[in-house]
């Protein structure tokens, strides 16, 4: 381990800002991007049983 | 074994094999991801010219990567379907342009993250970065086509001809940094050597690696959906056998 | 009676896509002064100062040379379409590829060489200095063409479809690109004097390879929009 303690991690030596927003966003889109399309496999699962 | 792997190629067969694939897919995105993301932040030594901020290059590679690869996955895609005249080849094109399109908007965004305190500027008008952007506009253009168009086949034949017309972008997105001079950094990792410390380069590969996996799972999701919302109207879809096969999931 | 040749067929198109604008020469008109007029806008907007003109100058006047272009697509294909003779014309023996070219000559005839024939003009305009005006005419008279050829598949694609205007604009102003930055390149590195072969050169280059996919892709699209 390289790092001192938790609060040095989040600074990333003074770049945390660019770094966590970076990782943020990257989780963010693709969290959301699963659940986007678990959303609308499960409304089109609904669908085509609800016509059967 | 002998596999014939035309019998996938009904979207019948082959929502029941890509519900299979996608729990492995699924898996192994995650943990080369964490895998990445633990040798990247704890593994990979703090670079002595740009301090902790390169660190980016961790998604920002892996993303830009994908937003080239898979450009071109979908322009193969419509390609096939164009040349074969196979519905299903256009619904896999479908499924892959939003995701692309994910991954050109996280590298420009990832890009600024590291310009910014890199060149001091979040963006610069050069090479690379303009044919990136021009990449997401490529990408937002035949999603916009195919929902503009009512008729399904002329949707899936006009953004196949559209994504196949733009895939020469692709490789002035790659050479753009050989061929111009450009103030985004040439290649560190070519098939011979790298100029970056074993760690650094083992992250990212292994980020890529997880990007990767984690695209063919929502690819094949989004494929899935695909399916069934087209195939809504014919009757083989209110067959008893769908629904084993979606409850068996 | 014997079938036309190819070139028969394709002087035809031209020809017949020729006179059909000179019947509306507001058409032709229209594009001259559009140009004239947002070119004007600029140093309007930004102040009569040389320096600023100049430099912004070669990348003005191509930004108005590409929306010229742009905002004509839409006389490319719709007026056939809607009367019928596209379908007529993507029926006949002679190669659609072939006869594309030629739609596309006649609505570059119409509408990118007034712009060619004016830039000197505008080019003064905005105080670029003799070379760079043969610069500025050369680039142009290279690029309007790729730009036409280029907004042909995007107009083919878009073809019949509601709100196709903006469309159009998004799926092709992307291809544009490259053409804008190498044809004002060429004029803004004349101004440096580092000389424009290198610029000039790529966009004959992007000029010959439009030449050789755009008809056969817009060709493509037209089928797939007429089925």
């Amino acid at each position: 381990m390289q790092w001192g303690s938790a609060s040095e991690f989040f600074a990333m030596g003074g770049y945390g800002l660019y770094v966590w927003v970076s990782f943020g966003a990257t989780a963010v889109c693709m969290v959301w991007e699963v659940l986007a399309v678990w959303r609308r496999h499960a409304s089109a699962v609904a669908e085509s049983r609800g016509e059967s | 074994m002998a596999i014939n792997w035309f019998k996938y190629s009904s979207p019948q067969a082959f929502l029941p094999l890509a519900g299979r694939m996608i729990p492995w897919f699924s898996v192994a995105a995650l943990a080369s991801i964490c895998v990445g993301l633990y040798i990247g932040f704890f593994v990979a030594p703090t670079d002595f010219q740009q301090g902790d901020s390169y660190r980016i290059i961790f998604v920002h590679v892996p993303a830009a990567w994908m937003s080239m690869f898979l450009y071109v996955v979908m322009a193969i895609w419509a390609g096939l379907g164009l040349g074969l005249n196979a519905r299903p080849s256009f619904m896999m094109a479908q499924a892959i342009a939003p995701t692309g399109a994910m991954f050109t908007f996280l590298a420009l965004l990832t890009g600024a993250m590291w310009g910014k305190p890199t060149w001091g500027a979040w963006w610069v008008w050069d090479a690379r970065l303009t044919s990136e952007l021009i990449l997401l506009f490529q990408y937002i253009g035949i999603i916009l086509l195919r929902a503009s168009i009512d008729d399904l086949r002329r949707a899936d034949r006009a953004s196949a001809v559209l994504a196949l017309v733009g895939v020469v972008n692709v490789p002035i997105i790659y050479f753009s940094v050989k061929w111009w001079n450009t103030l985004h950094q040439g290649a560190s990792v070519t098939m011979t050597e790298s100029k970056m410390a074993t760690p650094m380069v083992a992250a990212m590969l292994i980020m890529m690696l997880g990007f990767w996996m984690y695209s063919f799972a929502v690819t094949l999701a989004r494929m899935r959906c695909v399916i069934l919302d087209r195939e809504r109207q014919p009757s083989w879809s209110k067959h008893s056998s769908i629904h084993e096969v979606v409850e068996a999931r | 009676m014997s079938q036309p040749s190819l070139s028969e067929a394709l002087c035809g198109v031209v020809r017949r896509d020729l006179l059909l604008a000179m019947r509306h020469r507001s058409d032709v008109a229209m594009s001259i002064f559009f140009v004239v007029i947002v070119a004007s806008l600029f140093p309007l907007g930004v102040g009569p100062e040389a320096a600023v003109l100049r430099m912004i100058g070669p990348g003005v006047l191509w930004v108005t040379a590409l929306l010229a272009c742009l905002l004509s697509l839409g006389r490319l294909f719709t007026a056939d379409y809607l009367d019928g003779v596209l379908e007529q014309t993507a029926l006949i023996p002679q190669s659609l590829a072939v006869l594309v070219i030629g739609k596309v000559f006649a609505h570059w005839v119409i509408s990118g060489l007034p712009v060619v024939l004016l830039s000197p003009l505008l080019g003064l305009q905005f105080g670029l200095g003799g070379d760079s005006l043969g610069v500025l005419t050369l680039s142009l008279l290279l690029g309007t063409p790729t730009l036409s050829m280029i907004g042909g598949i995007g107009a083919a694609l878009t073809l019949g479809l509601r709100g196709s205007g903006l469309l159009v604009a998004l799926l092709v102003l992307p291809l544009f690109v490259p053409v804008l930055i190498f044809g004002a390149g060429a004029v803004t590195s004349s101004m440096a004097g580092i000389g424009s072969e290198a610029n000039l050169s790529l966009l004959g280059a992007c000029f010959m390879l439009s030449l050789a996919f755009a008809p056969w892709a817009t060709a493509v699209a037209l089928r797939i929009a007429l089925e």
